[in-house]
């Protein structure tokens, strides 16, 4: 038998861990957290040591192998030549257009037809293009055709094949999570602004763009993640030895083709170091605005 | 005080209508406001009173009908253009703006300088009693603060119309009180013309000029809340105005505005004749509650079912003969199941014909 002084302390240890939050039922994260642990946070801290030991040299002798190569450091540049421009001009065109759909009654139909490029993939994306932009394609007939050009506007196989796939793949996550940001916007708060004398322009320069902006904040961060780690449509339509050599690109030849994946690891980690550095700096401005609920009502 | 209201002399809605999807929402509503009334819309939810004013203030366009101030035709205006203030049920303040800014939104966006602006914004902050609060953000305010913010931002700009879509309703009953008498000083103080929309009889009879009672999108009835309390015109509009008590019997005798109906049991009741009655029709007498009490001769009979104490007297609950449910006030303690014989004040009750 337990006594009974013994047995009070116990339920007072699980009376307190109770009272932050901890039970039977955070038992249920157990799982969850192993997944995680195991799918990521120690492939990462493997690509870590990997990186950090070099087929010859020191610890950090890989990092200087990419630094100082500029066949291999140049690839961040181009990189974030693609990357940035590509996500800057998806959200700007996201915002207008969401701002329009948001007022319509049949959403359901143009969403799906949004998520379509999302659940095909980049690669089949890529192929339809490479034929649909190419020399021979209806882009370029069209436009001959229209004596809009006197020869065909090369589009593949260069930096604006890469571009225009990573704007046609980006632009409907893009979108739907912008207009999810604006769906939140409260109805009302624009009616009162139109009730007080604003018309459409200064609605969504005073109103609608300050409450959206930190949604547009995480919404840069994650298309900039995703257009920052294109691999298929560099190698398909762009100029993976030129241009478009992208950082993935390096990261690639480096383990496939050297099958050095001690260097390829330390890329990686570079690349990681470069995304998070941007996704910081974008969240780090995000605390500089205003960031409460977008709606007017009593909390 | 340099804030005035802005200068009209009659707003008139001309029969108007609206429908959603084929439903109509309202029909052939047509009102002549004067210059500095309080008008309030009454009616319960779905009755049209918010699609009204939505309409008023440009939110939502009407189906039919027109709306003119003085000669100006307006209800093809956009609301920027119509310059109405309008305070919404939740407040709809800009939650990323300081009270102050919020405040001076108005005048803002019509271009006004900064230091005129913050002249005015803290001339309404006085005026609403909102000193100390111009930097915070309306997260940080209460219900009632909020509430002074969003009236400030609709009057500052000096609009011919304040437009109040229950304001009151997201406040606690005390606070409710409160803000009703300080939307009562302010109107007093400015002067504006303002349309309140409630489903509140109390509210809408201390704060009104008129009032207007609306049912299933029809105007049922305008007039001033004494004569609205009254005499009523209609039955809807008489349960409205708290006529909880409705007693059915056949009309026999008429003596000027007073009626008499046989009721069940062949007792007679009288009241206020309202509409046409003829001799041995159907109709029914409205009463409240506060106005019938036990009486040894009282010509309704009926059942007690219960009882509350309301401190200065006891409300009893009890079933008529006829099966109808009756609540009366006593100044005596009353037993559940006993039988009981009721009277009513004759000045108090009213009789419409029946409607069938």
């Amino acid at each position: 038998m337990v006594p009974a002084s013994q047995s009070a302390e116990r339920r007072s240890i699980l009376a307190l861990l109770s009272g932050h939050g901890l039970d039977g039922l955070t038992l249920l994260v157990v799982p969850a957290l192993l997944l995680v642990l195991g799918l990521f946070i120690y492939p990462f801290a493997y690509g870590l040591w990997l990186s950090l030991t070099p087929k010859a040299g020191g610890i950090l002798a890989n990092y200087a192998t990419f630094f100082s190569d500029p066949f291999l450091y140049e690839t961040i540049a181009k990189t974030l030549w693609l990357s940035l421009p590509v996500t800057l001009l998806n959200l700007v065109m996201a915002v207008p257009i969401a701002l329009r759909v948001r007022l319509m009654r049949r959403q359901r139909l143009l969403t799906t037809i949004l998520v379509i490029p999302i659940t095909l993939g980049t690669v089949l994306v890529a192929e339809g293009m490479i034929t649909y932009f190419g020399p021979q394609g209806w882009f370029n007939r069209v436009l001959l055709w229209l004596h809009l050009t006197s020869g065909p506007v090369k589009l593949t196989y260069n930096y604006w094949g890469v571009f225009l796939s990573l704007l046609i793949t980006g632009f409907p996550f893009t979108f739907l999570l912008t207009l999810s940001y604006l769906s939140g916007v409260e109805a009302a708060l624009e009616q009162a602004a139109a009730t007080l004398g604003a018309g459409s322009w200064q609605r969504f320069r005073h109103v609608l763009f300050p409450l959206i902006l930190p949604g547009l904040a995480i919404t840069f961060c994650l298309s900039f993640v995703q257009a920052f780690s294109v691999f298929p449509s560099a190698v398909l339509l762009g100029a993976p030895a030129g241009p478009t050599r992208v950082i993935s690109i390096a990261a690639y030849q480096a383990a496939f083709e050297q099958f050095d994946y001690s260097l390829a690891s330390a890329i990686a980690i570079i690349m990681a170091v470069i995304q998070l550095g941007i996704v910081v700096a974008v969240l780090a401005a995000r605390t500089l605005i205003y960031r409460g609920p977008a709606g007017g009502g009593k909390g | 005080m340099s804030i005035h209201a802005g200068q009209f002399r009659e707003l008139r809605l001309e029969r108007l209508g609206r429908t959603f999807g084929g439903v109509a929402a309202l029909r052939d509503v047509s009102l002549s406001i004067a210059q500095g009334e309080f008008i309030a819309l009454l009616g319960p939810s779905g009755c049209g009173k918010s699609t009204t004013l939505n309409i008023l203030a440009g939110l939502l366009a009407a189906t039919s009908g027109s709306i003119f101030l003085d000669e100006r035709r307006i209800d093809s205006l956009r609301p920027e253009q119509r310059g109405f203030g309008m305070v919404f049920q939740n407040y709809a303040l800009f939650p990323h703006m300081s009270v102050a800014k919020n405040i001076g939104f108005g005048l803002a966006m019509r271009g006004i300088a900064r230091d005129e602006i913050a002249r005015r914004v803290g001339e309404t902050v006085a005026l609403v009693h909102l000193q100390g609060q111009e930097h915070k953000l309306p997260g940080q305010l209460s219900g009632g603060q909020q509430q002074r913010v969003a009236i400030a931002r609709a009057i500052i700009i000096e609009p011919p119309l304040v437009l109040m879509d229950e304001p009151l309703s997201n406040l606690d009953a005390k606070l409710r009180l409160e803000m009703r008498a300080e939307i009562k000083r302010i109107h007093q103080t400015l002067g504006a013309t303002t349309i309140y929309v409630t489903h509140d009889q109390e509210e809408a009879l201390s704060l009104a000029d008129r009032i207007v009672v609306l049912k299933d999108g029809v105007v049922r009835q305008v007039g001033a809340p004494d004569a609205l309390y009254a005499r009523p015109d209609h039955l809807d509009v008489a349960a409205f105005m708290g006529f909880r008590n409705v007693i059915s019997g056949t009309v026999s005798r008429q003596d000027g505005d007073l009626a008499g109906l046989t009721v069940a049991g062949g007792k007679q009741v009288s009241g206020q004749a309202r509409g046409r009655l003829a001799m041995s029709q159907k109709a029914v007498m409205a009463v409240r509650p506060e106005d019938m009490t036990p009486s040894p001769d009282g010509p309704i009979r009926a059942k007690i079912i219960s009882s509350e104490f309301r401190g200065r007297e006891f409300v009893g609950f009890a079933m008529s003969e006829e099966g109808a449910a009756l609540a009366f006030v006593s100044d005596h303690p009353l037993t559940n199941g006993a039988r009981i014989q009721l009277a009513a004040d004759p000045m108090r009750a009213v009789v419409f014909p029946e409607v069938s």
